[in-house]
């Protein structure tokens, strides 16, 4: 409402300027004239020369020319008589006491955005604690530690719950400012190295088992860290070194530890396919037949991971080969289609589903 | 309900922008009082507008109220909030903003302090005045709305450019801007003078403060971008022939011709249509040179391409104005009466060849400015006109500009005597030939022009000095020389004053380019080098943070001759929020040069790349300027720009002799 009350009252101010002027009573008008400057000039002219700035013959000629100048102004004056028009005064008068709201009036409706009120931050501020978001929160600590930058506590707060949110850059700026002012411990740079490779969508970059090694550099037996450093060696293709680091760590983790089923899978995924380890040239003296059912039981396990999270494409491509190398070309081309449908939203892994599956022989 | 209010009062000026480009020129041919004087007020009622606007779109900023797009945009809540205030011309919408706000405080003083001009005259100013407001509010309401909301505003916005965050770009956009809007009054009256068919010197009396005053606020415009450059990029020039910086030096060259013709047309009556023309292009290239700034002339074909509205309306502003100025011109000017002779060696003649120099000059920057873009719209061909270009057309230009200065201020009106004005610039002759060869005996082997350089620059300043000493009588009459002194006016002052800014100037770009000493080293901490005499060792580095930046600090220590005189700590500042970096030199000040470190890539080993420069009389550039602006200001003081004033008791006085 007083947002209305206020255009209106301006609206007023604005038609009121164009009518003042032409409500007042038409007396002479305040103007100046060209005669004024030309006898200014001409007092100009004997200060100089008083001053002797110049000389008197130069003070003389000058003279004559202003006076001709002076003489010609004063003529041409009273042609410039005043003449009052009532009617053009009427007909603008009257336009802008319709026309002028009424132009503002539509052209503001068309652009503007009457109903949305004002939004200051302080008022958001203020506003009540069951609306505020995890966003808000971690904008507030954000704000803190910007001004803060030495909070070693903040940053070692705030990096999980970026992580979370899935924001892997700023998580890798905050973990990285927790090692700066914590001090590097060997789960910060494990860490650390984590959001780089959630931020590289997965892949283990150089940067982020530099960070795994500088992790084992500190404490040897960080779990995480040796964990990812599998996970480089598999996707370096060097699968029997991963399974190696996998399997030395199940050998010494405690039978309850919430990470061995993890550890578990990997290892089945890495054994599956990968060219004979120790353990399949040791699996060689055991009959064709066990030895077939136990590479179903890893292929199975891998299908039904695959079937609870789809988005995995080497896990697809390696489902897929190894129904191939089982000789189930049928079994292959349904997980295909599987994969397929589990991609279809990812233009991205989707082609990359495509060009390994041309890899594989099978129809990109 | 502020932006909107904001929004709803932008649209108000359009509206009474629109009656007062109509009404006041019907009046003005009707001869009607009331009509004419609708001018004056819209013109006041529509400045409070623009503020109200400006104010609204400032406030949005300074409490960071996202839902205005603009706000989000550009803003951040963590920022000081100087660079809230200052973020509002940061960005395009807002700069935008802030010339119409400019233009309508220019209108709003014609308004008020125009009561010495002719009704009719002041109706037709205003309203081309009005006409100028009317499109750049429809081009901001159309295509650059900065009161565009958002419905469900982010909780935070992105920050305006960590570069532009600096003290020195906050002043130097509404300084410029000041200048550019500044010439639209210049190009308002002229337009006035041509639609009323009538021009005399009176005109030109009643124009020159108001171009007085836009040049002041363009040369200072300048000189803080040019301080800004050399401080920020950290390169240690600074003039790089830029566009950009071209785009500003265009109006400035052409609108001090303008200056100097406006002299001549006021009190001879001659150059008259000339001085029309000239106001005319100073306007035209201060719009080229905003839209070139802004919205990219420049990357016009780019900017075709992302926002085809955008380009088209300012094709169309442009060419309405300056088409539209120019076919004015020459359909009118041929009605327009002929003023004065004169010989050629005179006060005049000096003030012609000054004009040809300066608009020559100005054509220089101009072709080597646009013909690059010209080429690349046209033929898809990219080339770059650098600085060799603009050194070998600009500078032979300017240096028979230069020679002519001291000698303008001494020759009479009409009829000079150029021998007489010689013989009275003897002593800045004899000391500029001395100073060459001093500085050809102390460099000898050095750069051959260097020391003439340097004689012209004395020439200049001793020229402007022996013109005071002349006309106070100091050596003739040394009694009586105080009493001379306050009794000249004050625009001869002005015009000595600037005269010597720019010898000023010049010495300080002839020192500052010829003997500047430049090292770049990679250091680590203790390591020590040399630069213009100057020993520099490195101490060592520091961390530190700011309000919403981190930086690293390098101490370095200053000797001379083995005597410590001070620590410098450049650094680099690292913006968390938009992940940028900028570099901060640090400079020392002695005397008039300057020491300037800036710091390059520091690399794991603990080495740095430091550039390290001597420059010497470097502060005298933009000292220079600041001596200009100064005769510039006691030119405007001169009590014949205030006459007129329709007080009768001062036209009164004005009868009488003064002495």
């Amino acid at each position: 409402m007083t947002l209305w009350f206020i255009l209106a009252l301006m609206t007023v101010a604005a038609v009121f300027a164009v009518l003042w002027p032409l409500g007042r009573a038409p007396g002479a008008p305040r103007e100046g004239s060209e005669t004024a400057i030309y006898k200014d000039q001409l007092g100009e002219i004997e200060r100089d020369l008083a001053a002797g700035l110049i000389g008197a013959g130069e003070a003389e000629a000058a003279r004559t020319e202003v006076s001709r100048r002076l003489l010609a102004a004063a003529d041409a004056s009273p042609v410039a008589a005043a003449a009052p028009q009532r009617g053009l005064r009427r007909a603008v008068a009257v336009a802008a006491l319709i026309g002028l709201p009424f132009v503002s009036g539509a052209l503001y409706l068309k652009l503007g955005t009457p109903g949305l009120p004002a939004f200051p931050l302080a008022e958001r501020a203020q506003a009540p604690a069951a609306t505020e978001s995890l966003d808000r929160l971690v904008m507030q600590v954000e704000a803190r530690l910007e001004k803060n930058p030495n909070d070693g506590r903040g940053w070692e707060v705030l990096a999980p719950v970026l992580m979370r949110l899935g924001r892997y850059p700023d998580a890798i700026k905050a973990l990285r400012n927790s090692i700066a002012t914590n001090g590097p411990t060997a789960t910060r740079h494990a860490d650390l190295g984590e959001a780089i490779l959630m931020g590289a969508n997965g892949v283990v970059t150089a940067e982020a088992k530099a960070e795994f090694e500088h992790a084992l550099a500190l404490d040897a037996d960080e779990i995480k860290a040796r964990y990812f450093l599998g996970l480089a060696a598999e996707q370096d293709g060097r699968t029997r070194e991963a399974a190696g680091i996998w399997r030395a760590m199940l050998a010494k983790a405690p039978d309850d530890a919430p990470w061995r089923p993890l550890l578990q899978r990997a290892l089945a995924r890495v054994e599956g396919v990968a060219a004979p380890s120790e353990e399949q040239i040791a699996a060689a003296g055991a009959s064709d037949a066990e030895r077939g059912e136990k590479v179903r039981g890893m292929v199975e396990r891998l299908a039904t991971r695959l079937r609870q999270d789809g988005s995995d494409v080497d896990g697809w491509l390696r489902l897929v080969r190894a129904y191939m190398v089982m000789g189930d070309r049928d079994k292959a081309l349904a997980s295909v289609k599987d994969a397929r449908a589990a991609l279809t939203q990812d233009a991205g892994r989707l082609r990359q589903l495509n060009e390994g599956l041309k890899g594989l022989g099978i129809d990109g | 309900m502020m932006p909107e209010a904001g929004h709803y009062a932008l649209v108000l000026a359009l509206v009474l922008a629109l009656v007062q480009a109509v009404v006041p020129i019907i009046g003005a041919r009707r001869r009607d009082p009331a009509l004419m004087n609708v001018a004056a007020s819209t013109a006041s009622a529509q400045f409070m507008f623009a503020l109200i606007s400006f104010g609204a779109l400032t406030a949005s900023h300074m409490v960071s109220d996202f839902s205005v797009a603009n706000v989000f945009e550009n803003s951040h809540s963590l920022k000081p909030m100087l660079y809230k205030i200052t973020g509002v011309w940061g960005n395009h919408e807002g700069s935008m903003m802030l010339w119409v706000f400019i233009l309508a405080l220019f209108g709003a003083l014609v308004a008020v302090f125009g009561g010495n001009l002719p009704a009719t005259l002041r109706a037709n100013v205003l309203a081309a005045q009005a006409w100028i407001a009317a499109a750049f509010y429809l081009f901001i309401l159309t295509t650059s709305n900065p009161f565009l909301r958002i419905a469900n505003p982010p909780v935070e916005g992105r920050d305006l450019n960590p570069v532009l965050q600096d003290i020195g770009l906050a002043l130097h956009p509404p300084l410029l801007y000041l200048g550019y809007v500044g010439f639209s009054i210049s190009f308002s009256f002229a337009v006035a003078a041509l639609i009323e068919g009538r021009i005399d010197a009176a005109w030109a009396r009643w124009v020159r403060p108001w171009t007085l005053v836009a040049w002041i606020f363009l040369t200072l415009g300048i000189a803080m971008g040019s301080y800004w450059a050399y401080y920020e990029l950290g390169w240690g020039g600074w003039w790089f022939w830029d566009p950009v910086e071209n785009a500003s030096l265009m109006p400035w060259l052409s609108g001090t011709a303008l200056l100097h013709s406006a002299l001549v047309m006021e009190k001879r009556n001659a150059l008259k249509i000339w001085t029309i023309l000239l106001a005319i292009l100073t306007f035209s290239l201060s719009l080229l040179g905003t839209f070139l700034v802004r919205s990219g002339v420049l990357t016009s074909v780019h900017a075709f391409a992302t926002d085809p509205a955008r380009g088209v309306f300012i094709l169309a502003i442009l060419i309405f104005f300056i088409g539209g100025g120019f076919a004015l011109y020459a359909w009118r000017a041929g009605s327009l009466k002929q003023g004065g002779l004169f010989a050629p060696v005179s006060r005049e003649g000096a003030l012609v060849l000054n004009n040809l120099l300066l608009t020559t000059a100005c054509a220089t920057v101009f072709v080597g400015t646009l013909y690059p873009l010209a080429l690349e719209a046209l033929a898809a061909d990219k080339i770059s006109v650098g600085a060799p270009f603009f050194n070998l057309t600009f500078g032979p230009l300017f240096v028979p500009l230069l020679i002519a200065v001291p000698f303008g201020p001494l020759l009479a009106w009409k009829r000079g005597d150029l021998l007489g004005a010689s013989q009275r610039l003897i002593a800045a002759g004899l000391l500029a030939l001395a100073g060459v060869a001093l500085v050809m005996a102390w460099s000898w082997g050095g750069p051959a022009l260097a020391p003439f350089g340097v004689g012209l620059a004395i020439f200049v300043i001793v020229g402007a000095v022996s013109d005071l000493v002349e006309r106070c009588g100091l050596i003739r009459k040394p009694a009586l020389a105080l009493k001379r002194a306050r009794g000249l006016p004050a625009s001869t002052w002005g015009t000595a004053f600037a005269h010597a800014g720019l010898g000023l100037t010049l010495l300080g770009i002839v020192c500052e380019t010829t003997w500047s000493d430049e090292r770049i080293a990679t250091m680590r901490a203790g390591d020590q080098t040399m630069v213009g005499g100057y020993s520099v060792r490195l101490d060592g580095f520091a961390q530190r943070h700011g309000p919403n930046y981190r930086e690293v600090t390098a101490q370095f220590a200053v000797a001379r001759n083995g005597a410590a005189i001070g620590v410098m700590e450049p650094s680099k500042r690292n913006f968390v929020t938009r992940g940028s970096a900028t570099t901060e030199a640090a400079l020392m000040t002695r005397g008039f040069s300057q020491l300037y470190i800036s710091l390059g890539d520091l690399s794991a080993d603990g080495t740095i790349a430091v550039r390290l420069y001597h420059k010497p009389l470097v502060l005298l550039i933009w000292l220079g300027t600041v001596v200009m602006v100064f005769g510039g200001g006691l030119s405007l003081m001169d009590r014949r720009l205030r006459v007129g004033a329709p007080r009768p008791a001062r036209s009164a006085k004005a009868l009488q002799p003064a002495e």
